[in-house]
């Protein structure tokens, strides 16, 4: 099990980051630490493909010449593109959604100032409770 | 199977035409409100051309549906959409719903939101519309994933457009519950990659096929649908990971809710049902004993769904939580695993879609009624001020909890049937006719509480304009159609369903 386990360390490593990247975005109480955990899990995710679409011996998937010249076609010359195009194609999708998860953190601490969800809510059932007190007292004057 | 040339090319056009017009939106100008009606026009042209699909394969002599290939690559290595009856029909109801919400909701953006964000809420709406059919239609886990992700960053922004410490709170907590499950399904789709080496749905199938029968590979595989499954059923609000959908649709604008409600959960949804039938097979399926899990969380999330509603005294969140029990009656029609359960499961997609949308339109409605307060009793009386919604309300009710004649017996009457053929008949009854009664207990007060002719002082009567009671009136409308004659849609989409593997 262990030679296995020595065998794919690249996969070993992938799903340990990716198990540290998916506490974080659930366990921490920061959302910038939960952010960081996004990017952690999902560079997991990227180390995994990369490690899968290597093949040691083959050459990146561009046209090579030989010595003579001679375009080499032989498939098992170069690797599978694929995975780098999952990689890049992940990249750009993880970079946008930790923009849009940023930009709503920011308006969260201009809120309320404080980057933790939790004590936003807090301040938020303080305000409502100050904004019924209000109205209640509002109505009072209007029935009296 | 002759094909035309407007059925062959519907499933790319009309998302490259939501695609475009995302991008055109922002540089519409912003008088006489131009960027929303550009949007519900380009809707509507879907809504043309996704009937004329259904229209074209519902008559095709034999409708095993069409592939159509993405980019200049054949196919084990190119791109692919798919279209069949049972994507067809599912995009004509998204189409539709989404149409209605928009128009039926036109009056109150204006009186929410700033011009310059209705711009920004048109782009979104968009965006969803192109991802909700993407979904639909694609035939490549990878597409799906970038059109999951699409489908989030749109959702959260739409929740939050309206900038409330409320919707930005919800909108957050959303954003960190959908990234979860994203996150896992990018991780499934990689060791399914890694697994079988495709990307296509079909051919990873045969791959998989070949991989269980020599039986060694049973862990990895059971990892992957593991991962797929939760990460999607975060998304989805399945049971136990829906604690975030009563803030994010409870406390947004009224369009949102609508669309959050009816339409963004159940695009997630159908690729749970792609992912099962197409990449993985039933017999896979029930051979790594997923279903049985599917079909626990349903009967759960029935169950706990109409509890967490009877507790709300906001009707929004009255109506998000029942939208939580009703995701349940989609996984439980899944996890009986046979056809005629999946028939039933998609034909309550199509009810949800139509029925919730009309009831977050008619809510709105109501409580403009009554100075925009969404409290249950503030709302006292309002059905005399605004028949329409609340005729609605009374209409989306009744389907609820199942009376027949109403849209939501068709889905109930299915669901139970299918059951019959399944060993879990006695659960499945038992959890159905339990939530019919629990929904009866949630709504059947709220409904009373519209009709109260009470002292309730805030109470105005605004004339709301012509968009928001046709829209009404065309839901209520399309309600009785299904549920009156749901036998030939039933049957559609069980003819949808038989090709669909």
């Amino acid at each position: 099990m262990f030679t296995k386990l020595l065998l794919n360390h690249y996969e070993a490593a992938a799903v340990i980051l990716s198990g540290i990247g998916l506490a974080n975005l659930l366990l921490q109480k920061n959302m910038i630490k939960k952010i960081i955990g996004l990017n952690i899990m999902d560079t997991a995710a990227y180390l995994f493909l990369a490690a899968k679409g290597w093949v040691a011996g083959r050459e990146a998937p561009i046209l090579l010449q030989d010595i003579n010249g001679e375009w080499i076609t032989r498939v098992d010359t170069y690797v599978n593109p694929v995975p780098a195009g999952l990689v890049l194609t992940g990249i750009v999708v993880s970079v946008s959604v930790t923009a849009v998860a940023l930009s709503l953190t920011l308006k969260l601490y201009e809120k309320y100032g404080t980057l933790n969800i939790d004590e936003a809510l807090l301040a938020m059932t303080e305000e409502q409770k100050i904004h019924e007190a209000i109205s209640e007292h509002a109505n009072e004057e209007i029935a009296i | 199977m002759n094909l035309d040339f407007i059925a062959y090319n519907t499933p790319f056009i009309s998302i490259f035409l939501m695609m475009a017009a995302a991008i055109i939106t922002p540089i519409i100008p912003q008088e006489k409100r131009l960027p929303e009606k550009f949007s519900c026009l380009c809707i509507f042209i879907n809504i043309i051309l996704s009937g004329y699909l259904v229209y074209f394969l519902a008559t095709a002599p034999e409708n095993i549906g069409f592939n159509y290939p993405v980019g200049h690559f054949p196919a084990p290595w190119g791109n692919e959409l798919r279209a069949g009856l049972l994507e067809a029909v599912l995009a004509l109801i998204f189409c539709v719903a989404m149409f209605l919400s928009v128009t039926g909701n036109f009056y109150d953006t204006v009186n929410e939101i700033s011009a310059r964000r209705r711009q920004i809420l048109s782009v979104l709406i968009n965006l969803l519309t192109a991802a909700l059919l993407a979904l639909t239609y694609t035939n490549d886990i990878f597409t799906a994933y970038v059109f999951i992700e699409i489908n989030t960053i749109a959702a959260c922004a739409i929740v939050a457009v309206k900038e409330t410490g409320g919707t930005i709170r919800a909108a957050l907590r959303y954003m960190v519950m959908s990234l979860v499950g994203s996150g896992i399904i990018l991780l499934s789709i990689c060791l399914l990659y890694g697994l079988t080496g495709h990307l296509l749905m079909q051919y990873m199938r045969l791959k998989i096929s070949e991989l269980v029968k020599t039986g060694m590979y049973d862990l990895p595989l059971l990892v992957s649908v593991a991962f797929m499954t939760s990460g999607l059923a975060v998304k989805s609000a399945l049971y136990p990971f829906c604690f975030w959908l009563p803030d994010a649709h409870g406390n947004s604008i009224n369009v949102s809710s609508a669309i959050l409600s009816g339409l963004v959960l159940k695009g997630h949804i159908f690729l749970i049902i792609k992912v099962f039938f197409r990449v993985f097979g039933l017999d896979v399926i029930s051979a790594l004993r997923m279903d049985i899990v599917i079909f626990i969380l349903g009967c759960a999330a029935i169950i706990m769904g109409s509890v967490h509603a009877l507790k709300q005294s906001n009707i929004k969140r009255l109506i998000a939580w029942s939208s939580v029990a009703q995701v349940g009656y989609i996984f439980l029609g899944l996890g009986l695993n046979s056809e005629i359960g999946i028939a039933a499961a998609c034909l309550h997609i199509v009810v949800h879609s139509l029925i919730k949308p009309m009831l977050f339109t008619s809510a709105g409605g109501l409580s403009n009624m009554a100075g925009h307060n969404k409290n249950l009793h503030d709302l006292a009386g309002t059905f005399y001020l605004n028949k329409s919604a609340g005729t609605a309300f009374i209409v989306g009710a009744c389907s609820m909890i199942g009376i027949p004649a109403f849209a939501g017996f068709a889905s109930k009457f299915a669901l139970t049937a299918a059951s019959f053929e399944s060993n879990l008949m006695i659960f499945a009854v038992a959890a159905l006719g339990a939530s019919s009664l629990l929904n009866a207990l949630y709504y059947i007060p709220a409904v009373l509480v519209i009709f109260a002719r009470g002292k309730n002082n805030n109470l105005e009567k605004i004339k709301l304009p012509l968009s928001f009671h046709v829209s009404i009136w065309i839901f209520i409308a399309l309600n009785f159609l299904i549920g009156l004659a749901f036998i030939p849609l039933l049957n559609l989409i069980t003819k949808g369903v038989s090709v669909f593997g």
